[in-house]
């Protein structure tokens, strides 16, 4: 062999020969191990001696040492609320429908949205709801008793000096309202006006006192410190809010549970951005999140939320455009595939806010879960499917 | 768990003359590139001569994907699977986005089949300055029969510009397929326990990937595997079955994830996954069905998936997924700041400001072409951020709002001192008039109603 020859040719010259001579080839130790096999395989090729074994498969196991915990939603008679069920949410001992090396305990939960007043919806969204959009009481009633949702969330946008500045003593007065209407566990969001809100979740964690509602929510723009005194007056729980950031995230909790708060009475909301729109940002940082919290990180192991109605922002769910296609069947799409990956993320509580989309969300889930009994279809007749 | 293989492993294989040759600096620094996949081995050019081949080979050995990956089609038609080598996207990035196939089958009418195999052809969605496309033509053979295979196959041959899966579970059809595309390397759907030796035998002679299918049996699929690598078979694709009904969606989804743990952390049957969720029309599914089953299997390790419904309301949720989970997490997806011009724009023309993030930007772009004004547009350095995202994160300010409008020469471009900023920028306005002399108008927050702005509110202005 002389220096100029290059690789391809050395390669060709070594499918040609039976036996080579490694002689002036610069080698160190350990590398014969591999040069040897390539060779080999090359020489595979032309004597194959071909055979079915019938061999094992033994999936491999994280085997997490730590679990999620399980934050309990809603108050029964015998808690000192009036909720007729309790939800369950987060206990996770591996990731999502991973039923091959634990089964998670509990579903995902859905909790639609409802607003305190007439808000701008996409079509696809407020043609369901077109006639109970001045009534939240109502509108929380066909959230749950038309298209089952598991929960619902008053946000009490009104409040907004901006939009209607209407009084805290009032906005408590909605939560009474919704309260009554539905008997699931409820959620409470504010206006997002950082100044107003404290004012306004105080007094209506206060109207729902004792009915363990989870208060939406705490974060670093506002005076966090009132809303955790609110939940801890009122036995709530309490949304973690930050901006997809696992480190803020993480320091947010601590400060929460510096506070009083216990661990098992908080909810993390990392952020969702929608798809098209981040969704990538907001998928790893769920996973990084829930992986930690099943490798032991305390401060991450509480359930993680996701805002999933952010779908309805990007412009390909709502905006009518032939060559999108049709949007009714878009939108809801674009909402479902947000929670669905954001579920195999690791989110655990859903809100979101048209009834096609948790359908398609709800259906998959369902089978994922494992629980879901159904006949054996032959797979392999799709390539005969006419 | 395979022990992770580090830069100095690398290291000790390369030449260590650190000639940077390669653009790198060091040989230690190719290294850790190398390991990022960021350059290749043969950018080293003492790696190429003969008296490195064995380091060469054990270097290739080291650093092979612990998925393989698998090319599909020939030439300008390839389209490369696999070559992944993690299990979570922010360990590194995913590598190859998951190729979508689109079916047709041997019993469509002529015209059918032709609009259809077009279809996948021309298929182009222009998404975030990426242009987002259809990957394959999968042809089923309904028929049976190898003639009627043969015939259709040549018939899309005629006209596809994309690599073909062949799709029969008859060894005897596939070979009528494979006699007329053989030579642009199809991929074979699909070797099972019972066939895989004939089909194995297909694969050899053409030299062409190949499916090896077992139903919800992991088991089963890497046996039949390892009889295919046994005949000396070396670009296969698995597919453990793609069920969507009831638990056994369940048992499919565990399947993905078995085997990609597999073949990272155990080194073993490290092969790209297939997945069908055109399965969901066996048993009544639709469309938006099918939606959410390919979305399970894009999040979760298919590398390939083959579907149904040509409809875009279905097919973009899809790729839009797809483009995101394949975004390198690993830099900011940005352009280039700067001054851009949209149409003619003249001295009187309207000046509007937006920041540097891909996503930002092209959404901008693309409402300013299809209002089609002329008009230019400062691109500000936001290191890659959005315009919500930079005003809130202290990157986009008027300090530097200022400087662009004074460093990217617009001042000698316009007679007139406007700028529109975006909505949720409206904070900077006050203070950015004061330090730029020039008259700020808060635009619309959602850059779709641009068009309408300038013409009820520049119009008047100018
Ligand atoms: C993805 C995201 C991120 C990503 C950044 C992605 C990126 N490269 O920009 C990451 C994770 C890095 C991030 C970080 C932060 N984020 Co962030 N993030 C988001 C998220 C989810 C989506 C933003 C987005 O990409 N939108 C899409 C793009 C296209 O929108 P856009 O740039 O605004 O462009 C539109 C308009 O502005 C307009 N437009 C654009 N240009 C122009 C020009 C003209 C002339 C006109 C008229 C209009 C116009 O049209 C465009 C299309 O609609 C939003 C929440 C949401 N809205 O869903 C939060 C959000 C923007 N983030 C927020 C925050 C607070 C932050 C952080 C400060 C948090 C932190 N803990 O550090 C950091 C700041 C970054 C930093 N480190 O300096 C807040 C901002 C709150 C506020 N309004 O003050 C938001 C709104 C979340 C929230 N509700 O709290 N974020
Ligand atoms: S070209 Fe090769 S020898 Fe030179 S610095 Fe790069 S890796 Fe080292």
């Amino acid at each position: 062999m002389t220096n100029a020859l290059d690789l391809t040719e050395l390669i060709k010259m070594l499918e040609k020969v039976e036996e080579i001579e490694l002689e002036n080839i610069d080698m160190i130790a350990g590398e014969v191990g591999f040069i040897l096999p390539t060779i080999s395989a090359i020489k595979r090729a032309s004597v194959k001696k071909a055979e079915y074994l019938d061999l094992d498969f033994e999936i491999p196991l994280a085997n997490f040492p730590s679990e999620v915990l399980e934050v309990e939603l809603g108050a029964t008679k015998a808690n000192g609320g009036t909720r007729e069920n309790v939800i369950k949410v987060g206990g996770e001992r591996t990731m999502p429908f991973y039923n091959f090396e634990a089964l998670n305990p509990n579903e995902p939960v859905i909790a639609f949205d409802v607003f305190d007043t007439k808000i701008h919806l996409a079509g696809p969204v407020r043609k369901h709801f077109e006639d109970v959009l001045e009534d939240p009481a109502e509108w929380a009633k066909r959230c749950v008793d038309k298209y089952g949702a598991d929960m619902v969330t008053i946000h009490l946008i009104s409040t907004d000096p901006a939009i209607k500045d209407t009084s805290a003593r009032e906005a408590a007065k909605t939560v009474e309202d919704v309260l009554q209407a539905v008997k699931v566990p409820i959620m409470i969001g504010g206006s997002g006006n950082p100044d107003k809100d404290p004012e306004v979740l105080e007094k209506a964690a206060e109207a729902a006192a004792g009915e363990r509602c989870v208060i939406n929510s705490a974060s670093m723009s506002l005076d966090y410190k009132r809303i955790a005194k609110a939940c801890l007056d009122y036995g709530h729980v309490v949304l973690s809010w930050t901006s997809l950031d696992i480190n803020d995230q993480k320091t947010l909790n601590k400060y929460l549970i510096d506070l009083g708060i216990k661990r098992e009475d908080i909810i993390m909301d990392p952020t969702t951005a929608a798809l098209g729109y981040g969704l990538e940002y907001s998928f790893s940082i769920m996973e990084r999140i829930r992986l930690a919290a099943l490798k032991g990180d305390k401060d991450l192991q509480m359930p993680i939320a996701s805002g999933t109605t952010n779908a309805w922002g990007a412009r390909e769910a709502w905006m009518e455009n032939p060559e999108w296609g049709d949007r009714e069947k878009r939108g809801p799409l674009w909402e479902a595939v947000t929670a669905l990956t954001l579920c195999l993320a690791g989110s655990d509580l859903f809100m979101m806010m048209n009834p096609t989309a948790m359908q398609l969300f709800r259906d998959v889930i369902k089978c994922l879960c494992g629980f879901k009994e159904t006949g054996s279809l032959d797979i392999k007749d799709w390539i005969g499917m006419r | 768990m395979a022990k992770k293989i580090g830069p100095l492993d690398i290291y000790n294989y390369l030449p260590k003359t650190n000639c940077g040759e390669c653009g790198e600096k060091t040989c230690m620094a190719f290294a850790s590139q190398l390991i990022e996949r960021a350059v290749k081995l043969e950018d080293c050019p003492t790696l190429k001569q003969p008296n490195f081949a064995g380091r060469y080979y054990s270097l290739k050995e080291m650093l092979a994907p612990s998925v393989k990956e698998v090319i599909v089609g020939f030439g300008d038609k390839a389209v490369k699977i696999g070559g992944e080598e993690i299990i979570f996207r922010h360990e590194l990035t995913y590598f190859n986005k998951t190729a979508i196939a689109l079916d047709v089958h041997d019993e469509m009418n002529d015209d059918e089949l032709l609009e259809r195999v077009r279809y996948v052809n021309d298929f182009c969605f222009k998404r975030i300055g990426e242009e987002l496309t259809l990957d394959l033509v999968a042809i089923r053979s309904t028929s049976n029969d190898p003639d009627r295979f043969a015939q259709c196959v040549s018939k899309v041959l005629d006209e596809v510009k994309k690599p073909l899966i062949l799709c029969s579970w008859n060894p005897s059809v596939l070979e009528a397929g494979l006699k007329i595309v053989g030579h642009e390397r199809p991929l074979i759907y699909a070797a099972t326990k019972d066939t895989w030796e004939w089909v194995g035998r297909l694969a050899v002679k053409y030299n062409c990937p190949v499916v090896a299918f077992a139903d919800d049996n992991m088991a089963e699929l890497k046996s039949v595997v390892k009889a295919l690598v046994s005949m000396g078979v070396e670009d296969i694709v698995l597919d453990p079955g793609s069920h969507v009904e009831g638990k056994y969606l369940a048992n499919t989804f565990g399947n993905f994830v078995a085997s990609r743990r597999t073949a990272i952390w155990n080194k073993d049957i490290g092969y790209p996954l297939l997945g069908v969720p055109a399965t969901v029309w066996l048993s009544g599914g639709d469309a938006s069905k099918e939606v959410m089953i390919a979305a399970i299997m894009i999040d979760k390790y298919a590398d390939l998936i083959i579907l149904h419904t040509p409809e875009i309301w279905a097919l973009l949720p899809i790729i839009t997924l797809r483009q995101n989970i394949y975004t390198d997490p690993r830099k900011p997806v940005a352009v280039e700041a700067g001054l851009r011009r949209f149409g003619n724009p003249d001295e009187n023309s309207p000046v509007l400001m937006t920041t540097n993030f891909a996503l930002t930007y092209y959404t901008v772009a693309s409402d300013l072409e299809s209002a089609g004004v002329d008009c230019y547009l400062l691109v500000i350095d936001t290191e890659g951020l959005g315009v919500e995202a930079s005003v809130a994160g202290g990157k986009l300010d008027a300090f530097k709002a200022n400087e662009a409008i004074k460093n990217s020469g617009i001042e000698e471009e316009v007679k007139h001192r406007k700028i529109i900023i975006p909505g949720f920028s409206a904070r900077i306005s006050g203070d950015l008039e004061i330090q730029s002399g020039w008259e700020v108008l808060v635009g619309p927050r959602d850059s779709s109603s641009i068009e309408d702005f300038i013409e009820k509110k520049w119009s008047g202005l100018a």
